[in-house]
């Protein structure tokens, strides 16, 4: 008897010690598959992204030559160097100063177009497609465009201003002016996007919504305030966050319209970064407003998440 | 008093074919009146023509006595359930239920007021708080309902309330929502493609098929005569059994679907069912079982259901599947040859070709009646 109920308990362990070493079998094979589907990514991901951005982190602590091969060993040095050097000091205000111009103009101009071109109107896709269009403009298609605009003797902002009485304004060579026009060009060539998604936005939002409050009697700005804000608020915080990291980001319309200048008034933290590096030849100093960027923008984007998510009603 | 009436109300779509095709209708003050039909009947489009969230292409539409056509929604004093309740997934239950009485500015005061009632009377008290994703189905359907009582509308529309709940809740919804409309007096038009729904709620019910009334009348009524074929297969379940029927020479028998011989009184058969081709109609319950001596036909089982309380039971008449329901349990099994017993006075008589109701079914309505 008591042998039998013995076997039984070890025929019981041994069963227990199969099923573990199928699981963790198939567990190893559940793992393997799960990498097998991530390599491409990961693969791509390490050639362009990580492998780059170790490499700046490690070029940051370095002086280099021209060639960009490093030279001495610096520590902190290039990060001291920045944070004392009015230069960059000013560069990132600048940043700062050219974000806070964009980012709340661009959404809010691209959220009152969504809403009217969310109306159901005749010939509303044509105004779709306007709307979106700059969308489809290259940053160096309209950059030139812009540079025509903003040209001081024969531009057709200049000539509009002097019909209206004033004095010609130095749109991209007056260091009063030069951040604000290049402000006005990025908020035109953002509108296309932010409109876009704006718009996608607004139309996943259920019309019963919509109609079970025109039966309540709610007016069309309640409807607004009560319905379409809150519940495109998802979309809202999307746009936001990718505006300010795009704006963070800006170069090419700097690059074409005023090289930094006047007097670095437009020179951008992207633009300072690219002049240390490829104009200077310090891919050190280069690195190290890199890394600074990489963690403002970081920073910038936990912010917002630790912030306005709590504000966002996911449906 | 009349509290709505459709005078030819049309709908239709870029003047194309028409959705909905001359409705005339008027409905009481403090009735529960359904609409019911097959998806695409174009009842849930008159639903939502009468709450001003569609155009009317043509004919009149009143509100007490006061033509109402081109007025929006929220100056009809209506309110609405939707189909999926339309609940702002962002707000609680108490802002849901609040949303209109904020947007009509009532006073603060009476705005808690309301919302207690309503609250207590829905059974919502402890749920307030709640966002809509957080509740059952059974409470988000409490919510819609409480959302369109505490706007103390007189006029109620229901768009297929309880389709998304499952059977069991849906049956205590009904009752629910019945008792609520009586006991707040609310005039209720009530959209449903479920004619179980329509019959158990309904004071009277509109039948529309295609864009066109097939019949109004009460639930009874709708089940002892129908107006046309399409009731006659629409309401009840099981649907009534039709067979296509033809007198035998000397009216002393009538012939359904070529098979099932029944007998008749040659002077009963009036000249009208003489001369048109007939389909002929009858309930499955009155398809009774019969004893060896009464026994008017015997059928072959080919579907046997047990429910319990009844039993259905399916025999093959020509091409059509006919079924009959008997009380209590009968152990019969498929391949059984059963007798039966139908008589002539359970039949309905319809035109063929026309499919309008000829003659409806003589003893069905005045027996059961007694018998309850």
């Amino acid at each position: 008897m008591s042998i039998a109920s013995d076997l039984a308990v070890q025929n019981q362990d041994s069963m227990e010690l199969v099923f573990k070493q199928v699981r963790k079998k198939q567990k190893i094979k559940s793992f393997i598959k799960g990498i097998l589907f991530l390599s491409p990514s990961i693969l791509l991901f390490s050639v362009f992204l990580f492998y780059p951005m170790l490499r700046t982190i490690y070029l940051s602590f370095f002086l280099t030559d021209a060639s960009g091969s490093t030279t001495v060993f610096v520590g902190w040095q290039n990060y001291i160097n920045l944070f004392t050097s009015p230069v960059f000091l000013k560069s990132m205000m600048s940043t700062f100063l050219f974000v806070l111009y964009t980012v709340p103009v661009t959404v809010i101009i691209s959220l009152f177009l969504a809403v009217i071109a969310n109306e159901k109107l005749k010939g509303v896709g044509f105004f779709r497609t306007i709307y979106s269009s700059s969308m489809g403009i290259s940053v160096a298609a309209a950059s030139v465009f812009w540079l025509y605009l903003f040209n001081p003797s024969m531009g057709f902002l200049n000539m509009i201003v002097e019909a209206l009485g004033f004095e010609a304004i130095g749109w991209l060579t007056d260091p009063a002016w030069a951040l604000v026009s290049i402000s006005i060009t990025t908020i035109w060539m953002n509108i296309g996007f932010t409109f876009l998604i704006l718009l996608g936005g607004l139309q996943s939002i259920d019309s019963y919504l919509y109609e079970s409050a025109d039966i309540d009697g709610a007016g069309y700005f309640y409807k607004l305030r009560r319905i379409t804000i809150p519940m495109l608020s998802p979309t809202l915080f999307f746009v936001i966050t990718v505006t300010i990291i795009n704006a963070f980001q800006t170069f090419g319309q700097i690059d074409i319209l005023t090289q930094g200048g006047p007097a670095n008034e437009t020179n951008l933290i992207v633009y300072s970064i690219y002049r240390e590096a490829f104009v200077n030849y310090q891919f050190g100093s280069a690195s190290a407003q890199a890394v600074v960027l990489f963690i403002l923008i970081l920073l910038m984007t936990a912010i917002q998440f630790k912030f306005g998510e709590r504000k966002v009603h996911y449906q | 008093m009349e509290q709505v009436e459709l005078i030819d109300i049309t709908k239709s779509y870029d003047k194309q074919k028409k959705v909905l095709n001359e409705i005339s209708l008027s409905i009481e003050k403090g009735e529960f009146f359904v609409l019911v039909g097959p998806s695409g009947s174009g009842k849930s489009t008159l639903l939502r023509m009468i709450a001003g969230l569609e155009d009317i292409t043509d004919g009149t539409l009143k509100i007490n006595d006061k033509v109402v056509n081109h007025l929006p929604p929220k100056e009809r004093n209506l309110s609405m359930v939707f189909q999926n309740y339309a609940l702002y997934p962002h707000l609680t239950v108490e802002q849901n239920i609040l949303f209109g009485l904020k947007a009509k500015k009532v006073s603060k005061v009476e705005q808690q007021e309301r919302l207690r009632e309503t609250a207590e009377m829905m059974g919502l008290s402890e749920l307030l708080s709640r966002k809509p994703r957080e509740l059952s189905g059974g409470q988000r359907q409490r919510v819609a309902l409480a959302r369109s009582v505490v706007s103390q509308a007189p006029l109620c529309l229901m768009d297929e309330p309880l389709s998304n709940l499952d059977a069991k809740l849906r049956a205590n919804m009904r009752v629910e929502i019945r008792r609520l409309q009586k006991r707040l007096g609310l005039t209720m038009i009530y959209v449903t493609h479920d004619q179980v729904e329509a019959m158990t709620m309904g004071d009277r019910i509109m039948v529309l098929n295609d864009g066109i009334i097939q019949q109004i009348g009460k639930p009874i009524t709708l089940y002892n005569e129908p107006a046309n074929l399409f009731v006659a297969s629409f309401i009840g379940s099981p649907k009534m059994n039709l067979g296509k029927a033809k007198f035998s020479t000397d009216y002393k028998q009538l012939i359904i679907e070529g098979v099932l011989p029944i007998e008749m009184d040659p002077l009963s058969v009036s000249e009208r069912l003489k001369d048109v081709n007939l389909t002929v109609g009858i309930r499955a319950e009155h398809i009774f079982s019969g004893m060896e001596e009464n026994a008017t036909h015997y059928l072959e089982v080919v579907n046997v259901e047990h429910l319990g309380n009844e039993t259905t039971l399916a025999f093959d008449i020509g091409t059509e599947l006919w079924t009959a329901k008997w009380p209590g349990q009968w152990m019969i099994n498929v391949g059984d040859k059963i007798p039966v017993r139908i008589s002539v006075e359970h039949l309905c008589y319809f035109d063929s070709d026309s499919e309008e109701l000829l003659k409806a079914a003589t003893a069905g309505k005045s027996q059961e009646v007694v018998a309850i």
